[in-house]
């Protein structure tokens, strides 16, 4: 069976040490990675007109955007590595995402850095690493 | 004599005391005067009554609209209510889409540009002219409008411009100029230039003049009496800064704001509703007599009927085509899924909102009615009802709020202000379609009108209510004129639309992704 591990990825340090420990865990068992990245967006939030005119173009300018900036540089560090990587690039709530694509590649796991200290917003809110070990179809590692 | 001189010199000191606000005053009234005698040709010819009768000809154009429409599409606003629904919570949303503006967000901003003032100001002004019985025909014209909206907005899309860039523009005009080329009829240029001017007018008007001049009245209720002009200013600034200097976050908080408001709104509404439960029987009672015999208010029936469906036609804006620029940026492969979410917003804005503003109008009993004969008195002009404490408009519907909770005449205040300021945003938006349509694209030619946008702001803020509402309601309708002639040309394009789209459906082609 070959594994394949989803890293959330969003350029970050702890996201950084999520894809080492995702890099070294492929490379011990075989597997390959899908170095994957969300934009936050709900179908439910509120725009002005303006915004709604220019929804398209914007859409297309931050997926390019994340592509060149956060999943380029990535992918690129992994070169050396030597596995399989893919990348996967959506919008939506992390979570859930993250979840939906860990099914659709047909990974095996998810694995995430922890964002810092936890704040208030998250204690509130709760955070993307603890809606992801409620909800995920996998098994979830988070690398602190 | 002595006295007499001192009195005088009294007098003298007293006016030269009064000489500042008196010249604030008379700036007001100047405004006010000049702006009304400028427009009252215009106002008079759109509400001139059918010749021998007090009936507005404009009334039943629109009338006459919703019903062909409802008749013409089999009552599409009942058929595809369920299906609308599940459109806007994504049933059928395709998720690689995602990041595109979803059908929810289509709507609730349709909506933050229509639930304003017109639910609030303009229902109060219904049923204190047209009594309750205005109720019943605001809601009949609220169903049937629902599928004039379905029309317009679907078209809106069918026909937009795309640009290389990605951005959008549509609405009536392109419509008018690209949907009459299609079928090759004439004169598409000629209406689109026409609704555009309108459109233009009805922007400064219903859209701008209207909002202003209440949400001043809202403060000047809340903290006392000062000169509208200085209201004007504030807000011109605000909207200068959010229009032209693109501070696009400020409109954002109010378009998450404003949702908030029409729920409490509704739910305060609610609440009084239930604590006079035993009330509910009565006032449809009244709502149902009122519409069919006018309980003593000027005009009877006829009132009744007129007052109703003018205030829902300006508060939902069916047939006018607004709604149709607004659905027109939204992105989708089936234009008529945008014809199908816009259908909920007449019912939103006029079934539901409108109508709760004026059970509790009548519920709180503002309205005076001679216990003897139930006939409702009327004040010395003999057009309007005698309300308690002579409220008009957004004072009525405070007063009614009020008396069941004081504290919501500030809440109130703020969703006035706020709603304004929406319903402003959204019709410098239409509005600038209109003129780029009409002059072309260009960051100078729209700064020009962003600018005349601001000043009639202030303009707005200072005239009185009386020609302010009559040229805001010209405006609006004189869109619907034109609207109207291009929707009936166009209806079987949007019959074809939704024969195949409910074709697809049923065959399972348009699937359920949720």
């Amino acid at each position: 069976m070959s594994h394949k591990i989803v890293v959330g990825y969003d350029g970050s340090d702890s996201a950084k040490a999520a894809l080492a420990f995702a890099t070294t865990l492929a490379g011990e068992v075989g597997g390959s990675l899908v170095v994957a990245h969300v934009l936050e967006w709900s179908p439910y939030s509120f725009l002005t007109p303006n915004e709604i005119e220019e929804r398209h173009r914007r859409r297309g300018e931050e997926l390019q955007r994340a592509e060149a900036a956060i999943l380029a540089p990535a992918v690129d560090s992994l070169k050396d590595s030597g596995l399989e990587v893919e990348t996967a690039l959506k919008y939506g709530n992390t979570a859930t995402t993250l979840g939906e694509i860990a099914k659709t590649t047909g990974a095996d796991q998810i694995v995430i850095g922890r964002n810092g200290e936890p704040g208030l917003s998250s204690r509130v809110f709760g955070s993307v690493a603890i809606s992801l070990a409620q909800s995920a179809p996998v098994p979830v590692t988070i690398v602190p | 004599m002595k006295r007499n001189i001192k009195a005088a010199a009294f007098a003298a000191a007293a006016m030269h005391g009064a000489a500042a606000p008196a010249m604030a005053q008379s700036l007001d009234e100047t405004i006010n005067a000049g702006f009304a005698s400028a427009t009252g040709w215009f106002v008079s010819f759109i509400f001139s009554p059918f010749p021998g009768t007090a009936f507005p000809w404009i009334v039943m154009w629109l009338v006459i609209a919703a019903t062909v429409f409802t008749v013409y599409f089999g009552f599409i606003q009942f058929r595809a209510f369920a299906h609308s629904i599940s459109l806007v919570k994504g049933d059928y949303s395709d998720p690689n889409d995602a990041g595109e503006v979803s059908h929810f967000q289509a709507l609730a901003t349709a909506l933050s540009g229509t639930v304003g003032l017109g639910n609030i100001a303009g229902v109060a002004v219904a049923v204190g002219i047209g009594g309750p019985g205005a109720t019943f025909w605001m809601i009949l014209a609220g169903l049937m409008g629902m599928a004039s909206k379905f029309t317009e907005c679907t078209l809106g899309v069918k026909y937009r411009n795309e640009y290389d860039d990605g951005t959008v523009s549509g609405g009536p005009m392109y419509y008018m100029t690209k949907g009459f080329k299609e079928r090759g009829l004439p004169a598409g240029g000629f209406m689109a230039v026409l609704f555009s001017v309108f459109c233009i007018l009805g922007a400064l008007g219903g859209g701008n003049m209207f909002q202003a001049n209440q949400a001043h009245a809202q403060l000047a209720n809340v903290i006392g009496d000062y000169p509208g002009w200085i209201t004007g200013l504030v807000f011109a600034g605000i909207v200068f800064v959010v229009i032209v200097g693109g501070l696009q976050s400020i409109a954002r908080v109010t378009e998450k704001v404003v949702p908030f408001m029409g729920v409490l709104y509704v739910l305060a509404a609610l609440v009084i509703l239930i604590m006079n439960a035993d009330m509910i029987g009565w006032a449809f009672g009244q709502i149902f007599a009122g519409a069919f015999s006018g309980l003593g208010i000027a005009g009877g029936m006829v009132g009744a009927l007129i007052q109703g469906f003018k205030r829902a036609a300006f508060s939902n804006e069916a047939g006018v085509g607004s709604a149709a620029i607004a659905h027109a940026a939204v992105r989708t492969k089936e234009p008529i899924t945008e014809g199908f979410v816009s259908l909920l917003e007449p019912f939103i804005d006029t079934v539901v909102i409108c109508t709760m503003t004026a059970l509790v109008i009548i519920i709180t009993g503002q309205l005076i009615s001679d216990p003897a004969t139930g006939m409702y008195l009327l004040d010395e002009g003999a057009s309007t009802i005698q309300t308690v404490d002579g409220n008009k408009g957004v004072a009525l519907t405070s007063a009614a709020f009020s008396s069941a909770f004081p504290i919501f005449k500030y809440v109130l205040a703020i969703a006035v202000i706020l709603f304004a300021f929406s319903t402003m945003i959204s019709w410098s938006y239409y509005g600038l379609k209109a003129w780029t349509f009409l002059f072309g694209e260009g960051q100078t030619k729209e700064l020009v009108f962003k600018v005349i946008f601001c000043l009639f702001v202030v303009v707005g803020a200072s005239a009185n209510l009386g020609p302010v509402i009559d040229f805001s309601d010209a405006a609006i309708f004189a869109m619907a004129v034109v609207n109207i002639v291009a929707l009936y040309f166009l209806m079987p394009v949007v019959k074809a639309e939704l024969e195949s789209y409910m074709s697809r459906l049923k065959s399972g082609e348009i699937k359920k992704f949720h």
